[in-house]
């Protein structure tokens, strides 16, 4: 079997390591892994913000590179869902974009997602170590509706505690753009996640989006907490 | 940064209110208990999704018949003796009011709970106009004791502890201080019920009203709402156009719905069908009963993009889970309306020249869109607005540039990859443009981005 990998700019930019530690999950279970180049954001942060034009400019830009038919698997929920649910719409009236991204829709998949659906990787089970908990992002549970594949998969981790973090899908306060436009409610919003993580005694905290789970570890070292922030794909990898 | 005038500013408001502790105490206790216990209530309810979809489908006919509905309303109402008013806007309502209250003589008026009136200012202009108006739901009584607006649609007072009530009531009404909710509801009560009956008149609002039988519905809890519309002789009810349900037999939905979203209870205390004014033999009801049906743009909104706002039956729920409007109080929204529905329905109402701030109060998390009982689209609206707010140019220049360069580089890569090189190169100068509580949160870039170091296979 064979995936596009789409990285995200987050992944691309900031966290590299979240995009190799999904190359090696993937490869572990057989898959090849095609990168194409060229590819830069899915649009949310112009699209959430109203930019509708530039929106359209990302999504064109992205059926252009990930063509073809193979699955698309991206280590983000709410980029997953960008594709999957605001693509259609947003490219509506041209009939060849709007076939493209019909197309990429029906074969857009969350890494967690795709791991436990197509590769059922949660079988064989991961090696794991100490307390974890997880927090479930807003796009991801809600709009993709991804809620039960990350838990599989943080149940397969052998000698790890999964502890429930309370609350765990009311939102971080990142938002894409929101973290900008009102940073006092987005630091609230991410203290009260960090307070709520602390609270379960937790060694590590992990998620499916890179940009909450950012906003998530700068209100941890504001708090001055050792808890590691991990993205799922890296606990995962860790455990092969 | 650019920021163009408007009445609204929101995240100064809101900068304030995280400062309350008392306030964000009070805010996390309430919501989270009125949507614990709303998640509750729908637990015994087998098929909520049918529920939903029933009155989301019961709005819509209602939106897509509304004149028709408006006039048989208006029909059916009069036949049952009421006299029905159309406003078209606030100062209309006010002073239609206004004029039905002096024609009367009317020196004291007692009002149950009404957003409608809150939305035209009512108080304000019938004291101006000489009419005593005491606000009789006790959230309502608080924050006109106060001299506040209603923070919450449902819970006017839901940013108030008990202390801060026991010291209002003993500071104004001159009882001694307590802080027992019993004791001072006995109060509120004690005080209230001599009001009721000097009263010459009672103002309220309607949680719906039945085109077929010309009834108005009102959802209550405290009994206060049926004194406000049996008791005085004059009745004046003012709701807005949207309020309207086809039959009486579209009402269950709604009962099984409103009340479990808006508190978490089966059933409210009163559900009072009002239909006319008291006839021969009837031993209650008012003598004269007018209604006003408010407009205020809503025809308007009614015929553009966003009309499925004007589902909303005014339940609170997705204030309740809205994680923004949990940290911030209904206050910092500024406008009568907070949360969710009110950030949609303040910039519909207001315009966007008044209004564009409201507009980024969301982090488009979608838990507003679960629990809303009619299946209002409340994420997508924002969006809808958002891009109405750059169409209009209402979007501040800063992010207007940021977006520009962004729509570049995102069809791009070899400006894309530039502007990753950038950001790397001159981070700390970015750091300090961008300020330390926005890019200050995110980590530095890494030393080689992740397309550098993947092999395709």
């Amino acid at each position: 079997m064979r995936v596009q990998l789409f990285g995200t700019c987050l992944v691309d930019a900031f966290f590299p390591e979240v995009g190799e530690a999904t190359v090696r999950l993937l490869r572990h279970f057989g898959v090849e892994v095609a990168y194409p180049q060229g590819q830069t954001c899915c649009g949310q942060p112009a699209f959430n913000a109203g930019y509708r034009d530039e929106a359209k400019r990302a999504a064109a830009h992205f059926l252009s590179v990930f063509t073809g038919s193979d699955p698309i698997v991206t280590p983000s929920g709410s980029c997953a869902a960008m594709v999957k649910h605001h693509y259609p719409d947003l490219l509506r009236d041209d009939p060849e974009l709007s076939r493209a991204a019909a197309d990429a829709a029906g074969r857009v998949y969350e890494l967690s997602q795709f791991l436990v659906r197509v590769l059922r990787a949660h079988e064989a089970g991961f090696a794991g170590k100490g307390r974890v908990t997880y927090h479930s992002s807003c796009h991801l549970t809600r709009s993709l509706g991804v809620r039960e594949e990350p838990l599989t998969l943080l149940a397969s981790l052998r000698g790890a505690e999964f502890v429930p973090l309370p609350d765990a899908t009311r939102c971080c306060g990142f938002g894409g753009m929101f973290m900008a436009k009102l940073p006092e409610i987005s630091c609230a919003l991410a203290d009260e996640k960090a307070a709520a993580i602390l609270a379960t005694g937790a060694g590590t905290v992990t998620g499916c989006d890179s940009g909450c789970l950012m906003n998530i570890a700068d209100a941890l070292k504001k708090r001055g907490s050792g808890v590691r922030v991990a993205h799922l794909a890296q606990l995962l990898a860790e455990g092969l | 940064m650019s920021e163009l005038p408007s009445s609204l500013n929101f995240r100064a408001n809101a900068a304030r209110a995280i400062g309350d502790e008392a306030l964000r105490a009070a805010m996390r206790n309430a919501a989270d208990t009125f949507g614990a216990r709303r998640a509750a209530a729908f637990e015994a309810i087998p098929d909520l999704e049918a529920l939903r979809e029933r009155a989301s489908a019961i709005r819509l006919e209602v939106l897509d018949n509304l004149p028709v509905l408006i006039e048989q309303f208006t029909a059916s109402a009069t036949r049952a003796g009421a006299q029905v008013h159309r406003a078209t806007d606030a100062a209309a309502a006010r002073e239609l009011i206004a004029s039905l209250l002096k024609e009367r003589g009317v020196q004291m008026a007692a009002k149950s709970k009404s957003m409608v009136s809150e939305e035209i200012h009512l108080n304000a202009h019938l004291e101006q106009a000489g009419i005593e108006v005491v606000e009789t739901d006790l959230g309502e009584y608080i924050i006109q004791l106060e001299h506040e607006t209603p923070s919450h649609i449902i819970v006017p007072a839901i940013h108030k502890n008990r202390q801060q009530v026991g010291r209002l009531f003993a500071e104004r009404l001159g009882v001694s201080y307590t802080d027992d909710p019993q004791v001072l509801t006995k109060i509120a009560r004690r005080v209230l019920r001599e009001k009721f009956f000097a009263a010459q008149a009672g103002i309220s609002g309607a949680n719906f009203a039945i085109a077929e039988s010309g009834s108005l519905i009102l959802f209550t809890n405290e009994g206060n709402g049926r004194m406000v519309t049996t008791v005085p002789p004059l009745h004046i009810a003012i709701l807005s156009i949207e309020k309207i349900l086809p039959s009486l037999r579209d009402l269950p939905t709604f009962i099984r719905l409103l009340p479990r979203s808006a508190t978490g209870q089966a059933i409210t205390s009163y559900v009072s069908v009002i239909t006319g004014t008291r006839q021969p033999g009837e031993a209650t009801g008012a003598q004269e009963l007018h209604i006003v049906l408010l407009d205020n743009g809503r025809s308007e909104i009614l015929a553009g993009e966003c009309r499925e706002m004007l589902k909303c039956i005014r339940c609170g729920a997705c204030m309740n889970v809205c994680p923004v409007y949990r940290t911030v109080g209904g206050h910092a929204y500024g406008s009568t309306y907070p949360g969710p529905m009110g950030m949609i329905l303040t910039t519909l109402l207001s315009g966007m020249a008044a209004a564009h701030p409201l507009v980024d109060a969301s982090t488009l998390c979608g838990a507003c869109v679960e629990v809303c009982p009619v299946k209002i689209p409340l994420v997508p609206l924002i969006l809808k607005l958002r891009e109405r707010r750059v169409r209009e140019g209402f979007a501040d220049l800063k992010t207007d540039l940021g977006m520009r360069l962004f729509g570049a580089a995102a069809g791009s890569p070899a400006l894309f990859a530039w502007g990753e090189r950038f950001s790397r190169l001159f981070w700390p100068l970015i750091r300090r443009i961008g300020g330390e509580n926005v890019v200050g949160r995110l980590p530095p870039p890494a030393a080689k981005p992740f397309h550098a170091k993947v092999q395709s296979e």
